[in-house]
């Protein structure tokens, strides 16, 4: 096929989008923390952007996309970007450079592995985090994204839809960060309930912002073409974050006051529902999911803080496991081939088979990204130890970790 | 001498500026602080449920005034710095042993 200049631009200007949403996370959690951790947090995701940026090129997209291996894995064929040129692939994004679905499909391996960050702040080792990062890329992202995307991966050969990332990225993240979490260990004060006061709510809420703005390219950029389809999914991707935000807005009025912190949280869950689902439905259908988004991540967060006991400090898996479990599962109740003629018919459309290939998905990803993560996480527990000192701790990341703090002494 | 250190609610700092000046005393430091006596805490929400905050922002304003004034100027600040409800603040009077103007060298009452 020879390269369309609309798509290539369409999917240049997408991968930057995404390339945006990294540091749209680290301001997003780095505004939820207290004030002696704002820096560490940030930097938890602006070192994996530059690291996964390397790792990706050299080997990952190869073990990812790469020549498959028995449906499981990408061989190391395209090893530092061998055959990866200026022509198009013969199986990926077949009218564009395949240069640029390679760097597109890099910008979603930096924000997965930056997500997991959320569930450890304020107490896991700087160093242990890069490892932890090499490791997860390694052994959990690239299968799973072969699984899902990979040309030959088993789970798009049973029929499993994924847009742009519901499992692949969130279901991924949200659970690996729950294993992670629960391995670490709560912070100093959680478990005597010590207030942890967020620093900096409209920090967050800028986070939020660019998360939404740069979801565009992450979901209207996977239609991979630039037409019809990419408008479908933009509009989806909008009136899924509405909606959810609008109704978390809700809930926390119902309780109490319209929270801000509480609408940029939902802002977030309705853009992880709509992943899987943004190029399967027709766009008015962002509405239930953003709703059914909102309340079954606000419940789980609920369950998380009073009931599960386990300090998953920012709520990755209440937020992205859960919202990218309704996603997934949403996906085969919505999707239309009206809409997406390589999608399928979901329940609303007839045919319930559909909802049983999300269910297999949701289940493998969710099995395999617990228990991964836990021999991963386990590993550099004992090697070279997942947590900072109960004083560095104290003291706060930032300084003990890094050297710096986030904002200016006394003495000016 | 005396020293008043006044804890005050943050949105009183103004009357109370203005009634110190009103009484002559036009020179004082002011700074951001944290606590509560009887009133407690604020409770605020997180993304599900609700934290609560043990110490609430507070203003302190410390003037240093002559012994004859102490009187007028306390009677100005609670009058200035009242609502009547919870929260109000404390006013606390410390004796002060010198004074020195850092570009003259005045030193005592010559000082303040």
């Amino acid at each position: 096929m020879p390269v369309n200049s609309a798509d290539t631009a369409w999917l240049l200007i997408s991968s930057a989008l995404v390339m945006l949403m990294t540091p749209g996370v680290a301001l997003f959690y780095g505004g939820m923390v207290r004030r002696k951790n704002i820096l560490s947090t940030i930097m938890m995701s602006f070192a994996i952007l530059a690291l996964v940026g390397l790792l990706w090129v050299l080997y990952g997209y190869s073990l990812g996309f790469g020549p498959d291996k028995g449906g499981i894995i990408g061989g190391l064929d395209w090893f530092g970007l061998r055959q990866v040129g200026q022509e198009p692939s013969s199986v990926y994004a077949i009218t564009v450079p395949h240069l640029a679905f390679m760097v597109f499909q890099a910008m979603f391996a930096i924000i997965t592995v930056a997500l997991i960050s959320g569930a450890v702040v304020e107490r896991m080792k700087f160093s242990a985090l890069l490892v932890f990062s090499v490791l997860w890329l390694t052994f959990v992202y690239c299968p799973v994204a072969h699984w899902v995307w990979g040309s030959g991966g088993w789970l798009s050969r049973l029929g499993t839809l994924d847009f742009a990332g519901g499992t692949v990225v969130h279901i991924n993240a949200g659970v690996s960060a729950l294993a992670l979490a629960w391995l670490l260990g709560p912070r100093k004060g959680f478990l005597e309930k010590q207030p942890m006061e967020p620093s900096n709510i409209p920090m967050v809420t800028l986070g939020a912002g660019l998360l939404w703005f740069g979801w565009f390219g992450f979901n209207a950029g996977s239609a991979l073409t630039s037409g019809g389809l990419a408008a479908s999914a933009f509009v989806a991707t909008n009136t899924a974050a509405a909606a959810a935000a609008f109704t978390w807005m809700l809930l926390s009025w119902i309780h109490r006051r319209p929270s801000l912190l509480g609408a940029a949280t939902g802002a977030v869950v309705g853009l992880v529902a709509i992943t899987p689902a943004a190029g399967f439905v027709s766009p008015v259908m962002g509405i239930p999911i953003g709703i059914g988004a909102a309340v079954a991540c606000y419940y789980a967060m609920l369950l998380r803080a009073k009931k599960m006991g386990v300090d998953e400090s920012l709520d990755v898996w209440a937020c992205h496991g859960i919202g990218g479990t309704w996603g997934a599962l949403a996906t085969g109740i919505f999707t239309s081939v009206a809409v997406n003629s390589a999608g399928a018919d979901g329940l609303l459309f007839g045919s319930a088979t559909q909802v049983l290939k999300q269910l297999t998905g949701i289940a493998v990803v969710w099995t395999f990204a617990f228990g991964a993560t836990w021999v991963l996480g386990k590993l550099v527990d004992v090697t070279i130890g997942l947590r900072v000192t109960t004083v560095e701790e104290t003291v706060g990341l930032d300084i003990s970790q890094h050297g710096e703090r986030a904002y200016g002494g006394m003495l000016r | 001498m005396k020293k008043i250190e006044a804890i005050i609610r943050e949105e009183k700092l103004d009357a109370v500026r203005t009634a110190l000046e009103a009484s002559g005393y036009c020179g004082m430091t002011v700074s951001e602080v944290s606590g509560h006596g009887r009133q407690g805490g604020l409770t605020l929400q997180w993304r599900v449920g609700e934290y609560k905050v043990d110490f609430l922002p507070k203003i302190k304003v410390e003037v240093v005034v002559l012994d004859e004034d102490l009187p007028r100027t306390l009677n100005a600040i609670t009058s200035a710095a009242r609502t009547g409800e919870m929260g109000d603040g404390k006013i606390f009077v410390l004796p002060v042993d010198d004074a020195v103007r850092v570009r003259t060298g005045e030193e005592g009452e010559n000082a303040i």
